[in-house]
């Protein structure tokens, strides 16, 4: 197992390296500063600019350059657009909030998800099975930047029990209180749709898969409850391939939060990233990026080496 | 099989000429008759083919045109005149949510064909040639997929808007904008999105053919002295053609939502054009006052993709003995 997870983790840093360059090549392609889009400077302005930000030095300079500040200093650099504030500060102030979101979401999606999925495949094909599934269609398909707008418009313009969107300005950690709980429903519950319908769906099929196995015939045959077949034998088993799910998931809701961000006013990392493009804020963009696909390399790495713990026929492959 | 039993129970000879008849067995037909029994893909198939049929014919079957302002009947909500009301501008919804399918699908089906064009040969190449060449594409699909995509698709969007919207371009800049502009400002969704599925595509490809290869008729090509083009080409492409089409027919609504999405935040069509994701965020934006306006393109996109993904559903279901490993 230990070999495994050296293997694993050494693998990270190649994938991570592959990232920041891909990053990199993006964001140099895209030409023009941020400045394009305010009054017309001079061109000796801009070639001061220019030079203040490190922007004239060739290429390689300053991929290494930046590399070298992020691994060594975490400074992600300034922002071009809060000129006075830098990168890692923006990104300080706004992540707690996405994190608070990404994770509430994720816990709506595994409570709900995960015993939707389990009583469709224990009440296979009934009604209950049925209108589970097609509940989980809809919320594989119909896109977080759709349902949000109908949710806000029935519940919060129509019947008024949530406010349309937004969250208490200052620290993140006021969201813990109850009172404040209100603006975190909604779009929790938006953003955790899409996780919730792939849990319900895969919890399913699992769990359908695992009811005809033998053993399960065993323990009942030895005169076990079914509630204990269920949850002693099946549960464990079935639940191992909706963790190697769980980490495409978690990458969908980091994805997934740009736009519930945006359509619910939510002081997130997403909904400055999607204001960043249209500001060309660079350095904000490159920031989030590479926060973004690191989290997801990671991520992708938690959920391999857990699956790997509990399925032993994967570490000696 | 021709045998007859007369009244008295004896039993007749069959005549000579008689040709024996029974159904046809090929897989097509016997995938069409397991897809016929879903209820749920024949209705999603045929919502599709009627989203078809309005995006070909939008011109003709629009009552209006899709940029006709008229400001003094802005913001209506549905009448007999505008059956399903008017936008901000005045302009007919009806008319622009046909533009928006028109749209919506060519955007869908020509990615999606980039996505196969790209995606198969790579496939089939790594699975059929296997050891390093595998290897080394594989590697570089699984950084690729440690990328969240639909970030990638807005990164690369905006370098290409940025790229394009310059003044003094050189000239692969400015026949990439004379084509983005021959595309509705598209160009930059379709190269994305190809860009970012093909992956997913090509691992499917390599894993059907990875099964297929070791297969008997493979090897009996190989004797007759079939070149490894001829193999990939006559044999083993056919086979994973199911694999492919079912991809595909995922892939389109996908490809759609992402259209929506960029256009959402105003990185994907921009106005007049009359894209589904143009008109939620202008229905967003009119929330309070106008829900109409956020409706009927959130019921398109919502009706367009669930249909897909059932009909997706039923074709998997129905291809499925071919797809069994």
């Amino acid at each position: 197992m230990g070999q495994y997870v050296v293997r694993r983790v050494l693998l990270l840093i190649p994938v991570l390296l592959a990232v920041y360059t891909l990053t990199f090549i993006l964001f140099q392609l895209t030409p023009g500063g941020p400045w394009d889009k305010e009054k017309p400077l001079t061109k000796q302005a801009i070639q001061y600019l220019n030079a203040k930000y490190g922007l004239d030095r060739p290429v390689y300079v300053q991929y290494f350059s930046y590399l070298e500040n992020v691994v060594t200093k975490f400074d992600l650099g300034p922002s071009y657009k809060q000129t006075s504030r830098t990168v890692t500060e923006i990104i300080g102030q706004y992540f707690p909030f996405s994190i608070v979101l990404g994770f509430t979401a994720m816990g709506f999606a595994i409570l709900i998800g995960v015993p939707l999925g389990i009583i469709s495949a224990l009440r296979h094909n009934t009604l209950v099975d049925q209108i589970a599934m097609f509940l989980a269609v809809i919320g594989v398909s119909v896109p977080t930047f759709v349902i949000g707008p109908i949710l806000i418009f029935l519940i919060s313009l129509e019947l008024g029990l949530l406010p349309t969107g937004g969250a208490p300005t200052g620290s993140a950690l006021q969201l813990l209180e109850p009172r404040n709980w209100q603006y975190l429903v909604m779009p929790a519950f938006t953003l955790s749709l899409l996780p919730l319908a792939w849990l319900a769906r895969y919890t399913r099929a699992a769990m359908l898969e695992v009811i005809r196995m033998d053993y399960i015939r065993t323990a009942r045959a030895k005169g076990l409850m079914e509630q204990v077949v269920i949850a002693r034998h099946a549960l464990k088993n079935a639940l191992i391939p909706v963790v190697t799910v769980a980490g495409v998931l978690l990458a969908e809701i980091l994805v997934g939060s740009f736009y519930v961000e945006f359509v619910f006013n939510w002081p997130g990392i997403g909904r400055y990233f999607v204001t960043s493009v249209s500001n060309r804020d660079y350095p904000v963009l490159m920031g989030t990026t590479l926060l973004f696909a690191g989290l997801v390399a990671v991520m992708n790495l938690i959920v391999d080496l857990v699956y790997a713990y509990l399925d032993p026929r994967i570490r000696y492959s | 099989m021709a045998q007859t039993t007369t009244t008295t129970g004896a039993v007749a000879r069959p005549a000579p000429a008689a040709v024996v008849e029974r159904p046809s067995a090929s897989l097509w037909r016997d995938a069409w008759r397991r897809l016929r029994r879903n209820r749920g893909a024949l209705a999603g198939l045929g919502f599709v083919l009627f989203l078809i049929f309005v995006a070909i014919f939008a011109d003709v079957l629009a009552p209006y045109s899709y940029t006709a302002q008229n400001v003094t009947i802005a913001n209506q909500g549905p009448s007999t005149a505008h059956w399903m009301g008017t936008d901000q501008l005045g302009r007919d919804q009806l008319t622009r949510l046909m533009r928006g399918a028109r749209i919506s699908l060519s955007v869908a089906v020509t990615a999606q064909l980039l996505i196969i064009l790209i995606g198969v040969p790579v496939g089939a190449i790594a699975g059929y040639f296997g050891g390093r060449v595998d290897t080394l594409l594989m590697r570089f699909v699984d950084v690729m997929y440690s990328f969240p995509d639909l970030l990638l698709i807005i990164i690369v969007m905006t370098a290409l808007r940025a790229a394009t919207a310059q003044k003094d371009a050189g000239p692969i800049i400015s026949l990439l904008a004379q084509a983005d502009s021959l595309f509705a400002g598209l160009l930059g969704v379709f190269i994305s999105l190809a860009l970012i599925s093909w992956l997913t595509v090509a691992r499917l490809v390599r894993g059907q053919i990875l099964s297929l290869k070791n297969k008997e008729f493979v090897e009996a090509a190989r004797a007759l002295g079939a070149s490894h083009v001829r193999i990939i080409r006559q044999h083993l492409i056919p086979n994973v053609l199911a694999v492919i089409i079912v991809a595909a027919t995922f892939g389109i609504p996908r490809a759609i939502i992402v259209e929506a999405a960029l256009s959402f935040i105003g990185l994907g069509a921009q106005p007049p054009e009359a894209s589904w994701g143009v008109m939620i965020l202008a229905g967003y934006n009119a929330l309070r006052s106008y829900p109409h306006e956020l409706i009927f393109p959130a019921l398109a996109v919502s009706l367009t993709v669930l249909a897909f993904n059932f009909f997706g559903d039923g074709l998997r279901d129905a291809f499925d003995p071919w797809m069994k490993k």
